[in-house]
């Protein structure tokens, strides 16, 4: 479904990640683990191309979209949540979502605005509020929500549990397993092995913008050593 | 009463221009960031175009028509802008977009007088509308109580657009974060052009509906940009409710004014604005813009050092050059050099506070003209000795830097920029309304040098020391203890204030010496002139400042003095031709476009990449 073939992405002329590979299978939800500043979130805007890679390929469906325009490549289906949750803060909820809406695609899981506020209840409620009146649990709720506006192939969910109180956490873990079962394919980054667990069934583990593991779920569990070298804290 | 009842008319009908020009500028702004000077031409081309409309169409349908179909079209050419100019400088830094805006003004200028000549036009009546309505036992003209009517309408479509539709909402999503948007499959390229288009359709509309009060003429572009401007730092940019409100507030006032002190209209506005801006810095209805929402676009600043023996070398070879010019024995020659030293001077002081201090002023000819004015005042009135009025004038042009400063520093970019523009339209109207003292538009005459400096030798010598010594000076100041914390509070006023520096002061300090330089090389243009007039005040003086700076590079020591000099001898080739706005318009957007470092900046890139110029290291 996505595939990321040796990319290199700088920040300027500091080198941020180097002859990155990963591949996401469809139904796939594969989280992107490492500690802090270990460049999973250059990762996801390199294939977003928010910061198109030097070298190396990101290929959609087959498709090479290396350094096409962020615009059309959520057009062709790639969805992205950033960690920052950038909603719109002087806009309505319904507004935000608005900005995220696309027309329906053939094959591809379809969004409405009902379904959506069937999924995010609290969302539901304060519907006609403005962004910057929610919680930081209900910001994040309507930063996913109004990607899936766009009905993505593949979504990119950067850091969905940071920043977020612990009973949202487990609501967050409940919402994604229901992103999944509608067909959409997921590559997640996460500091919290814990959460990854719970909702992912692949693992690459990326420290110093070099992969460092990529396997199951199952063998991540099995591998103590790896866990301790690069995700504890 | 009816009187009052009448004016207060009076003034909502005039407000109906403003705010469609206002409106359309906030828009633009709010969207793409870019303060679009314009405007004013789009507004200009809106008269004039829907004049010609109206000599084709007929009646009062006619009349109508031809407004709208004005404004369409303004909205076709600010596409066309939009697509030819600014969407190849969207990533380029702020100054750069407004010179290529300003690049537009001098091009608009000259085709609307190649197409519809240098006289003015008077603008048709508007059919059926001709006649006045007695209100109060007062005759309001009955176009006045359409415009009244107009504009809240206008107001309501646009609110409906902006508040109700998808691209409204797109449009509000966009102003606060143009990059997500674009993550979220929407194609900023189409929303910027969109906005441009409509934003332009406004000022396109704003010119056509005023022809019958007011006609078209080829001034009308600057004319109204300081209201324009006042008007959108008054209500807060990016806000179409606050424009309308200031639009009014500013018409209403102006009426009045009129009424009751008539000596006094142009300054009102400017302290109603200084009055808002103490209370609220962001305007009526603005937002405080975030800290780093725009600020650094491209590299980081590159650090800046003293010339090496090369270096001297060189420039000590340029000065005896300069020296030796009077062997030419062509008083014109002379006279223009010492145009080049005085407006170097200028633009090197504008430089130390834009590059150097990262205080962006659209203003800066108000130290230069007041520099002028002080001098020229001081002789005339009290025969002031040429040597003391020289040292007088940067004295107070400081001085008033000093007074400007305390208001502008409390803003920050596009804001700022905004005040020391009207700051500066504020001293031109004192000066050119004060008729009593100033002279007015007849200016200030007889200013001669003394009878020792009289002959165009020893006053072009006497500017080559006093000019190059006021250069040399402000370099110097710059690799001073106190120019690397001007650097340090442009570079990170955070980090700045952490190690103990006093941003704001050390930034009112540099306005005042940037203001005190340039006010010295306005006494030297006056004696050089033998007279002043408030053209050495006005918006274009301060913007052939920037384009100076910027043609030479901003990011370099000698851009500014490179810049100056090939301007200044470039207007004087291009001026002998008809159309030498037109050229002088292409060639900036041209830089803007294809060499944005300017001159001296893209030399040294040259020299670098053929491995020559390492010599003098950055920054030289």
């Amino acid at each position: 479904m996505l595939t990321v073939e040796d990319i290199n992405s700088y920040y300027g002329k500091a080198h941020i990640l180097h002859d990155l590979s990963l591949s996401v299978a469809k139904g796939d939800v594969l989280a992107l683990l490492g500690r802090n500043g270990a460049g999973k979130t250059t990762t996801l805007k390199s294939i977003m191309q928010l910061l198109p890679p030097e070298t190396g390929k990101v290929q959609l469906k087959e498709q090479d979209i290396t350094g096409t325009p962020t615009h059309r490549v959520s057009k062709l289906g790639l969805g992205y949540v950033p960690e920052e949750r950038r909603i719109f803060t002087d806009l309505t909820i319904e507004e935000n979502l608005e900005v995220g809406r696309q027309p329906e695609r053939s094959g591809v899981p379809y969004w409405t605005r009902e379904i959506l506020f069937d999924l995010f209840p609290n969302l539901a409620e304060r519907r006609s509020n403005l962004g910057k009146a929610l919680s930081g649990g209900e910001q994040q709720m309507l930063t996913i929500a109004r990607t899936l506006m766009g009905n993505p192939e593949v979504l990119l969910l950067d850091e969905p549990s940071e920043g977020i109180a612990p009973v949202i956490v487990e609501q967050m873990v409940l919402t994604i397993q229901r992103i999944k079962d509608e067909g959409v394919t997921i590559l997640l980054s996460e500091q919290n092995l814990h959460f990854a667990k719970l909702v992912a069934n692949r693992a690459i583990i990326i420290e110093g913008g070099l992969k460092r593991f990529d396997g199951t779920m199952e063998e991540l569990n099995a591998d103590p050593d790896i866990r301790e070298a690069y995700l504890s804290v | 009463m009816g009187v009052l009842v009448a004016e207060l008319l009076a003034g909502l009908a005039n407000a109906a221009a403003l705010f469609l020009v206002a409106s359309g500028l906030s828009l633009i702004f709010g969207v793409t960031r870019i303060v679009n000077f314009a405007h004013g031409s789009f507004y200009m081309l809106g008269a004039f175009i829907g004049y010609s409309a109206m000599q084709v169409l007929p009646g009062a349908i006619g009349f109508w028509a031809a407004t709208l179909v004005a404004a369409v079209a303004v909205g076709l050419i600010g596409v066309i802008v939009e697509f030819l100019v600014l969407r190849q400088v969207y990533k380029a830094p702020e100054l750069f977009q407004l010179v290529a805006t300003f690049g537009v003004i001098l091009v608009i200028q000259d085709l609307a007088l190649l197409v519809w000549g240098p006289e003015d036009l008077l603008g048709p009546r508007a059919p059926g509308l001709k006649g006045v309505v007695h209100i109060l036992g007062e005759p309001v003209p009955s176009y006045d109580l359409a415009l009244i009517g107009i504009t809240p309408f206008v107001l309501l479509v646009l609110w409906y657009l902006i508040s109700r539709t998808r691209v409204g909402i797109l449009v509000r999503a966009a102003t606060q974060d143009r990059e997500m948007v674009g993550a979220l499959g929407v194609n900023q390229a189409w929303l910027f052009t969109g906005v441009f288009f409509l934003g332009s359709l406004l000022a396109g509309l704003g010119g056509a509906l005023q022809l019958p009060k007011g006609g078209a003429d080829l001034l009308m572009d600057f004319n109204i940009l300081a209201s324009v401007f006042v008007v959108v730092v008054i209500g807060g940019m990016g806000s179409i409710p606050g424009a309308f409100i200031a639009a009014v507030l500013i018409s209403v006032l102006n009426v009045f004014g009129v009424k009751f002190i008539p000596q006094s209209t142009l300054v009102l506005m400017f302290i109603v604005m200084a009055v808002v801006l103490l209370i609220r810095p962001y305007g009526l209805l603005g937002r405080e813009e975030a800290p780093g929402e725009h600020g650094q676009v491209g590299d980081p600043e590159q650090p800046i050092s003293p010339l090496q023996s090369t270096g001297k070398l060189v420039v000590a070879g340029i000065l005896v050059v300069l020296a030796l010019f009077p062997i030419f024995d062509s008083p014109f020659l002379l006279v223009l050099m010492t145009d080049v030293i005085i407006v170097s001077l200028f633009a090197v002081s504008l430089h130390f506070m834009l590059s150097l201090g990262g205080l962006v002023s659209f203003g800066h000819a108000a130290f230069f003209g007041g520099g002028a004015y002080a001098a020229a005042l001081l002789v005339h009135y009290v025969d002031t000795p040429m040597s003391l009025a020289l040292l007088m004038a940067p004295l107070l042009a400081g001085f008033l830097a000093l007074i400007i400063g305390w208001f502008c520093i409390r803003l920050t970019g596009v804001y700022f920029a905004m005040l020391t523009l009207a700051f500066a339209q504020l001293v031109w109207s004192v000066v050119f309304q004060w008729g009593e003292v100033t002279g007015g538009d007849d200016g200030i005459v007889n200013i001669w040098p003394a009878a020792w400096a009289s002959s165009t030798t020893v006053y072009y010598y006497l500017t080559l020391v006093i000019g190059v010594g006021g250069i040399i000076l402000m370099r110097h100041v710059a690799h001073s203890p106190f120019g690397y914390s001007v650097r340090a509070s442009r570079d990170s006023i955070l980090r700045a204030e952490a190690t103990g520096i006093n941003t704001k002061r050390i930034q009112w300090v540099t306005i005042a010496f940037a203001g005190a330089m340039a006010g010295l090389a306005g006494g030297l243009f006056v004696f050089s002139k033998g007279s002043v007039f408030p053209t050495e005040l006005e918006i274009a003086k301060s913007f052939d400042a920037l384009i100076m700076v910027f043609l030479g590079g901003v990011k370099t020591l000698s851009g500014p003095i490179v810049g100056a000099s090939s301007l200044t001898i470039v207007q004087d080739f291009l001026s002998r031709f008809e159309y030498w706005r037109l050229a002088l318009g292409l060639l900036i957007i041209l830089i803007v476009i294809l060499a944005p470092e300017g001159l001296v900046g893209s030399a040294r890139k040259l020299g670098n990449r053929i491995g020559l110029g390492r010599s003098e290291g950055p920054g030289t």
